[in-house]
């Protein structure tokens, strides 16, 4: 009875949720083609004994090391050892259930598939923070698992799998509405740090405006996304119709103008208050001592007030970046192009392969710049450790 | 020599420091003392034009400050102040060096005054320069204040409540400490203190401050004896004002010469100490010894409660 005590409760929850998906959901789902609706299939149903057996024990390995082992570094490989398991499995179930040459059958991973996947995630993801690793050390992690996931990609194990089917299909749009996205979410972000700044630094030296100005901004925050991209829609086109320069450099109603803009003012709210929390918390000593010993407005301004609030000015330029990241994928609805251009695509097709093309990669991104910039930040903090 | 002239400050109607003129002697320590309000700060402020006075001047060795930028005034005027101020996010080391850098001293030169200058507040310049301010103790992160203020070898010291934040021991401790300093590097300071009893061990001159003026400019021993204004009289002597007289003056100063059977005292300890001494060991005098411990003459108690009466 002993034993029972060191039992893991999140293991216990995530390998009763994991075999529960590998029981009951269907592993892939087959369809004819890429709109017909699909026919489920389980894991041991699609692959050949041996393989299908070393899969599950896999996942059992897993799974018992989730339940009974407290070492983070054994969990991570354990849950890592599953993540591989599982991915062959689909690229293999893939293969099989494709006929040679077919270009119209679609093997799509399936409800249990993304369940094990999520709940094997989650056992790292817990792992990683057991391990407390430094932020150096985090940033590693990421730049393994992105190469983890993009060897295979490019040599083309997924390649029967019906998300990489769409993405063969949609490859040069694909680097193009990627490249789009990434553009939008940081030109966005580079303009309203460049404006949000000063106006935090002003706020902050004027305490009588900081109250009118983060109410704007506020409000401002408060207009749902599709709205803003809605209001922005008259103004930027009478100024494109007014103002041929402006039309010229690619000022319009729709597209990516409204979007940049809508994005922008998004983006003020939290770099602008950050930027006055992060001033508010340097200690007015240290500032008076500044000026007492004969340093210039400039000098107290970049070397005593901004260096001490850069940790919660950049914890703001994350909110924002992530943030933007998912919004530019709505941007698509007015046509600015990006990642969300997959996504409705797909949703007015009815082909849910094509939503997948667009939401994994903004996922991915998303988490990527919440890995690093969260490092960024941590080692900015510990400079006076 | 500073020469404060006719100084007042004006926010809209209200006048802080009024009309106030003062002679600030070289190389020793003066104190401006007051209660809170009284202007103190103020004054002091005006001196590196942290604050610029409404009316008149202020001139060091003759020159007027206001004919410089006011930042570059301030780097040769040292300045610390209540709760140290120190850069957080800057070392020991980098903090000293910031007056310093302004200046655009050498690296070798910056090195150099930082290791004297840790060494001269009894610091171990190999563990504290890479050091950060919060892995100090408050004792030491105030003396490092005092060492960034001293760094570029200003002739002026400005110092603000600098031992506010200390507690009793330390701050006691710390005084000491500046007047050792006062004396090794021969800083003209100029410290603004709430505390009188601060302010009586400190300052050769003490300025006595009430409602932006200066009741009364004096060596310690005539604030009390001779106190200008009533108000002085009840600041200085709110408690055992003979005894505060007698703190201010040493053995050695009172000794006559002769020999005593009774306890020995160092020439240096003031009449307050001794006195007690006699008290608690029940003797009628004592023999005063020098540093080195020779005898330089003996103290009866009659003699050291005659030099505590107010006339």
């Amino acid at each position: 009875m002993r034993g029972l005590r060191h039992i893991d409760r999140l293991g216990a929850l995530l390998a009763a949720i994991g075999a529960a998906a590998l029981a009951w959901l269907p592993f892939v789902v087959f369809k004819l083609n890429r709109i017909l609706p699909g026919d489920p299939r389980g894991l041991l149903q699609v692959l050949p004994a041996p393989a299908s057996l070393a899969c599950v024990a896999a996942l059992i390995l897993a799974a018992s090391a989730a339940l009974l082992i407290a070492k983070p570094q054994v969990r991570l490989l354990a849950a890592l050892l599953g993540l591989v398991a599982l991915a062959a499995a689909l690229a293999a179930a893939g293969d099989v259930l494709t006929p040679l040459g077919n270009q119209v059958v679609r093997v799509a991973p399936g409800s249990g598939f993304w369940v094990l996947f999520a709940s094997l995630g989650m056992m790292a993801s817990d792992a990683v923070t057991r391990l407390r690793p430094g932020p150096g050390m985090r940033v590693l992690y990421l730049a393994v698992f992105i190469a983890a996931a993009a060897i295979p990609l490019a040599h083309g194990t997924f390649d029967h799998i019906s998300v990489m089917r769409e993405y063969r299909v949609n490859a040069g749009r694909f680097q193009h509405e990627a490249r789009r996205h990434v553009l939008l979410a940081f030109g966005s972000l580079a303009a309203a740090v460049l404006v949000a700044l000063p106006v935090g630094i002003f706020c902050h030296r004027v305490p009588r405006l900081r109250g009118a100005i983060q109410g704007a901004l506020n409000l401002l925050q408060t207009i749902p996304a599709i709205a803003l991209f809605g209001i922005l829609m008259a103004p930027l086109g009478a100024l494109a119709a007014a103002v041929p320069f402006a039309a010229r450099i690619g000022v319009s109603g729709i597209g990516a103008a409204p979007a940049l803009v809508a994005l922008f003012l998004y983006s003020l709210l939290p770099i602008v208050a950050n930027t006055v929390a992060g001033l508010k918390r340097v200690s007015p000593a240290a500032v008076e001592a500044a000026r007492g010993m004969g340093m210039t407005s400039w000098q107290i301004l970049a070397g005593v007030e901004l260096a001490l609030a850069l940790p919660v000015i950049l914890t703001g330029i994350r909110i924002v970046l992530v943030q933007n990241i998912g919004l530019v994928t709505i941007a698509a609805l007015i046509g600015a192009g990006g990642l969300g251009t997959f996504v409705f695509q797909g949703i007015g097709q009815n082909a849910i392969d094509l939503v997948l093309l667009g939401a994994i990669p903004t996922v991915a991104l998303a988490f990527s710049a919440t890995v690093i910039l969260d490092a960024l930040v941590e080692v900015m903090n510990r400079k006076p450790p | 020599m500073i020469s404060i002239e006719n100084l007042s400050k004006q926010y809209g109607a209200t006048t802080v420091v009024d009309a106030v003129s003062l002679a600030i002697e070289r190389d020793s320590i003066t104190v401006i003392v007051g209660t809170s309000g009284s202007g103190k700060s103020t004054l002091l402020r005006m001196i590196n034009r942290l604050v610029e006075p409404t009316h008149g001047r202020v001139l060091i060795d003759g020159k007027d400050t206001a004919g410089e930028p006011a930042h570059l005034l301030r780097r040769r005027i040292g300045y610390a102040l209540q709760g140290h101020g120190l850069f957080p996010h800057r070392t020991v080391a980098e903090n000293i060096a910031t007056v310093p850098r302004l200046l655009g001293w050498s690296k070798q030169r910056i090195g150099a005054r930082v290791d004297e200058l840790l060494t001269a507040f009894q610091m171990e310049a190999g563990e504290f320069r890479q050091k950060f301010p919060h892995q100090l103790s408050g004792g030491q992160q105030q003396r490092v204040g005092v060492a960034r203020a001293l760094a570029a070898e200003p002739s002026v010291l400005l110092m603000d409540e600098p031992f506010g934040a200390l507690d009793p021991i330390i701050r006691a401790k710390a005084q000491e400490d500046l007047l050792a300093i006062q004396r090794r590097f021969g800083t003209t300071i100029v410290l603004v203190t709430h505390d009188m009893e601060e302010a009586f061990r400190l300052g050769k001159r003490v300025a006595v401050m009430s409602h932006g003026r200066v009741l009364q400019y004096d060596p310690p021993a005539m604030l009390l004896t001779r106190p200008a204004d009533p108000l002085v009289a009840r600041l200085t002597g709110i408690a055992h004002p003979a005894l505060r007289l007698l703190s201010l003056m040493t053995a050695g100063e009172a000794a006559v010469p002769g020999a005593s059977p009774g306890p020995t005292v160092a020439a240096a300890a003031s009449l307050r100490d001794v006195l007690s001494e006699l008290l608690w060991r029940g003797a009628d005098s004592a023999a005063v010894v020098d540093a080195d411990g020779r005898p330089c003459g003996c103290l009866t108690i009659e003699a050291i409660l005659a030099r505590g009466r107010a006339s």
